[in-house]
């Protein structure tokens, strides 16, 4: 079992460049889509803290977001609906020093996946989970999603989505994840700088990130006028005042809502036996004699 | 003349407490001086109360099954007696509390009554130590030597003296007190021969097979009876540098033992029906994606939450056809408990060698009974690690390169340059997504080759023996904890002259054929006996080799004894 701590920004002679993290297949995405510019700045990142591609695994359930590892030149994991925080939650315990990133939509963390999402937060495994929100279900064309807006009209909803949508910063903060951010695809720069915070934060992060859907939901005109920067000296360390920013926005704010520094699920239990000893089937079975 | 090869039954309310622990104590006593034990429990799927028995077959030979009925049948209460009385074999013995049954007049049993409760409560002011003066009771009238029950005393309270000194009180007062009774059984244990075994469950036996095969990642979710492998994982594992996690839930668990796989580290998982259930969407994606998993279903009774303390063979359509889809699997049953460790250790050699996900079916009385065993065997199957790029171009590296066997090599991030993604969709060599007609025929194709080359490597003697006489009139086929009980009717017919014979195999997907084949061809009937209703098994048989077997089912929630499977043996030759 491979064993170590995460590698972050270890500079090797060779410089890699943000072309070297694509994998030369051509996104599937619609033209306009959020997920450009989340993927735009996912390489930017993993450039920018010059990961090898060896070291970097991004998993993703189903949808149009979860299709993001085909474009990378990392590893990559295109699982199954809703699962992608366990199975990134094992590969992390096995292998603590590879960089996992878990990516997906709405559909994905939110509703089908959602059980998943506390444990994962509460565990605070030291992963970077990106959620492409673009409030509608995209690969099955058009129907409601678990962040839709109240009375939002579409194929699934006739009459209205009745439901409250998720807040998926406040249900992550809720549940104790310890680095919790939103970006706007249409910000990949900023994006970018969240993402590469995200991945150097050592625990469970999560960046909730506007990506509309052109095609069939099309919130860039809403979001452009609702975002707006969080204060300039917030405090990202105060859990209450996030939750209680997170809970009464009327504006969409973007930046880091909150940090901090709990122990590490993948180093804890490493921790429970200081000595390690090789398995020895004799000794192990005297127990039973 | 003594019977030194006889089955003790204790049962009682579980409210009271100790039904279960007094039999593991004396099996655990028997077996540590050197007799054979093979213990069964079954108790209530409740929080606390309701009946429940346990019962250790005791030998100074070699026992392979529960047997049949009873010989000495310990009532705690009332119902125990009444629940029991009509399992207890002829000569008989009834032990009991008297002042809390009241036996029917029966002179074809020899009865002991004890005032068990009272003695604790008023001569040993010890009300606890019920259990322990039950064990010296046991010991005195049956011939263990007390010491060995007094050696785990000291063991289990060695940092109680108080308790240690009151349990070895209540102990030797048991004893001494069989002194003032006139035995009137001929049960009477023989000779130990001390030498050193192992007393294992089935779930102690796959945990070690696990941990030898290399396992060093374990997820679960708690579930009956596949619990204490989960337990034992989260004990054991952080001391060889695993880890075990408790998962949210049964998807999340099998979900993070693909995560593993992926990243490099031989990873299981283990559960019961429910939670197979929940895992079928994850068993196609590690099919799909090519990843090495072994799963173990330790089934249990009844569809839906069913009767979760009691076996069941009832999982095997389950695991044979669990997903949507064509999706490869391979199916294992271990037959004991020493069976168990060899099974999984080949578990985990066919998931790395195949990389598939890998199925092991245990079942209630297989995983939680236990059993003496002289060692358990590490040379009939190696410990396999799986096949990577080595030396190969990153840049050309296909990860599911379509080869004669079907296995290609599998890349492990962080140790390999070779990156790839892998696919839930249907995908090209390089595993990307590609989902035109020839593909999925070329894929598919590729996916169940490796089936075919793993029958190749099961279909054989090890793995699929045979036991009785060459020809014979009837063949037995059996799977699973069902073997013991199997052999020991086939030996009971051949001593009355019936020409029977057995085969079991270990290995249910893919089927040993071959062997199968020509095992049919050499009987003239073939039985199937299996614990569930709709002859799960015959049905594979049928379906696969083309037989059509006599079914003998069972759905009591108990398993098959001995004289079940020789009364069909019988009844099927008297017919013929």
């Amino acid at each position: 079992m491979p064993d170590g701590t995460k590698v972050v920004g270890t500079r090797e002679a060779e410089v890699l460049t943000i072309k070297e993290y694509k994998s030369g297949d051509k996104p599937v995405w619609c033209p306009g889509c959020g997920d450009f510019g989340v993927l735009s700045a996912t390489y930017k990142a993993l450039a920018s803290l010059q990961l090898q591609r060896k070291d970097v695994v991004v998993v993703s359930g189903i949808g149009c977001s979860s299709r993001t590892p085909y474009f990378m030149s990392t590893f990559g994991f295109h699982g199954v609906h809703g699962r992608s925080l366990p199975i990134a939650t094992g590969m992390k315990l096995a292998n603590p020093a590879l960089t996992v990133l878990a990516m997906g939509g709405d559909g994905d963390l939110m509703s089908i996946g959602a059980g998943h999402f506390p444990h994962a937060a509460a565990r605070n495994v030291d992963i970077t989970c990106v959620m492409m929100d673009n409030q509608t279900y995209g690969l099955t064309k058009a129907q409601a999603s678990p962040t839709s807006f109240m009375g939002h009209k579409s194929k699934s909803t006739p009459y209205g989505v009745v439901a409250k949508p998720m807040a998926p910063v406040l249900f992550a903060l809720a549940n104790g994840a310890t680095y919790v951010a939103r970006g706007y695809s249409a910000k990949p720069n900023d994006l970018t700088d969240l993402l590469v915070q995200g991945v150097k934060h050592p625990g469970f992060s999560f960046i909730h990130v506007q990506s509309p859907c052109a095609e069939f939901l099309n919130t860039y005109d809403y979001y452009d006028e609702h975002i707006e920067e969080l204060p300039p000296d917030w405090n990202r360390h105060d859990l209450k005042a996030a939750i209680a920013l997170a809970l009464s926005e009327e504006k969409v704010h973007l930046g880091v809502f909150y940090e901090e520094e709990r122990p590490i699920f993948s180093k804890a239990v490493r921790e429970f036996e200081p000595e390690r000893k090789q398995f020895d089937l004799a000794t192990y079975l005297e127990r039973f004699s | 003349m003594a019977r030194d090869d006889f089955i003790i039954r204790i049962g009682g309310d579980t409210a009271i407490g100790g039904v279960i622990s007094t039999g593991e104590n004396f099996a655990t006593a028997a077996a540590r001086i050197g007799f054979h034990t093979f213990t069964f429990r079954t108790y209530p799927s409740e929080i606390k109360g309701g009946h429940a028995w346990f019962q250790v077959r005791i030998s100074n030979r070699p026992v392979y099954s529960l047997g049949d009925g009873c010989d000495i049948l310990i009532a705690f209460d009332q119902e125990a007696y009444e629940l029991h009385r009509k399992d207890l074999n002829e000569s008989g013995v009834l032990i009991y509390d008297s002042d809390l049954v009241q036996p029917e007049p029966d002179g074809s049993l020899v009865r002991y009554g004890v005032r068990f409760q009272n003695i604790a409560r008023h001569e040993l002011e010890f009300v606890r130590g019920t259990n322990v003066l039950v064990l010296g009771v046991m010991a005195g009238l049956f011939g263990l030597p007390p010491t060995a029950l007094e050696e785990m005393v000291k063991t289990r309270y060695k940092r109680r003296a108080d308790l240690m000194e009151k349990n070895i009180q209540a102990l030797r007062h048991g004893y001494e007190y069989t002194k003032k009774i006139q035995k009137e059984d001929k049960y009477w244990l023989g000779t130990a021969d001390h030498m050193a075994r192992l007393i294992m469950s089935g779930n102690d036996a796959i945990t070690a097979g696990a941990l030898h095969a290399g396992c060093r990642y374990f997820a679960g979710y708690p579930i009956t009876p596949a619990s204490d492998i989960l337990e034992t994982m989260a004990s054991q594992l952080p001391r060889f540098g695993g880890v075990c996690l408790q998962a949210e839930d049964e998807m999340a668990a099998i979900a993070s033992v693909i995560g593993a796989s992926y990243a490099g580290t031989k990873a299981m998982t283990a559960t019961s029906g429910p939670g197979f259930s929940l895992m079928t969407e994850l068993l196609g994606l590690a099919a799909m994606a090519e990843i090495p998993i072994v799963i173990v279903d330790a089934q249990r009774s009844g569809p839906s939450t069913g009767m979760p303390t009691k076996l069941e063979q009832s999982d095997l359509f389950h695991a044979l056809y669990a997903g949507h889809g064509d999706l490869p699997r391979i199916v294992l049953a271990p037959a004991s408990v020493q069976n168990c460790f060899r099974v999984t250790v080949l578990a985990f050699g066919l998931a790395e060698k195949y990389q598939c996900p890998v199925i092991l079916l245990s079942d209630q009385s297989l995983s939680q009974r236990t059993e003496t065993i002289s060692t358990v065997d590490t040379d009939v199957f190696p410990v396999v690690e799986r096949v990577r790029p080595n030396g190969t171009d990153p840049e050309s590296y296909l990860r599911y390169k379509v080869t004669e066997n079907g296995v290609s090599p599998m890349a492990i991030p962080g140790l390999d340059p070779h990156t790839y993604v892998a696919p839930g969709l249907e995908h090209d060599e390089r595993g990307h997504p590609r989902l035109s007609s020839e593909v999925h025929e070329t894929m598919t194709a590729k996916r169940f080759r490796k089936l075919e080359a793993a029958r190749k490597e099961i279909d054989n003697e090890e793995l699929c023996p045979r036991y009785g006489p060459e020809k014979a009139d009837l063949g037995i086929i059996g799977w699973g904890a069902t073997q013991g009980s199997i052999r020991e009717a086939v030996d009971r017919a051949l001593g009355e002259g019936l020409q029977v014979a057995a085969m079991h195999p270990r290995v249910l997907n893919p089927l040993p054929a071959e062997r199968l084949s020509e095992f049919v061809s050499s009987v003239k009937h073939v039985l199937v006996p299996e614990v569930n209703y709709q002859g799960q098994f015959a049905h594979h048989l049928a379906a696969t080799l083309g037989v059509r077997p006599i079914r003998l089912n069972k759905i009591s929630g108990l398993p098959f004894t001995p004289g079940e499977i020789h009364g069909k043996i019988k009844e099927v030759l008297a017919h013929a």
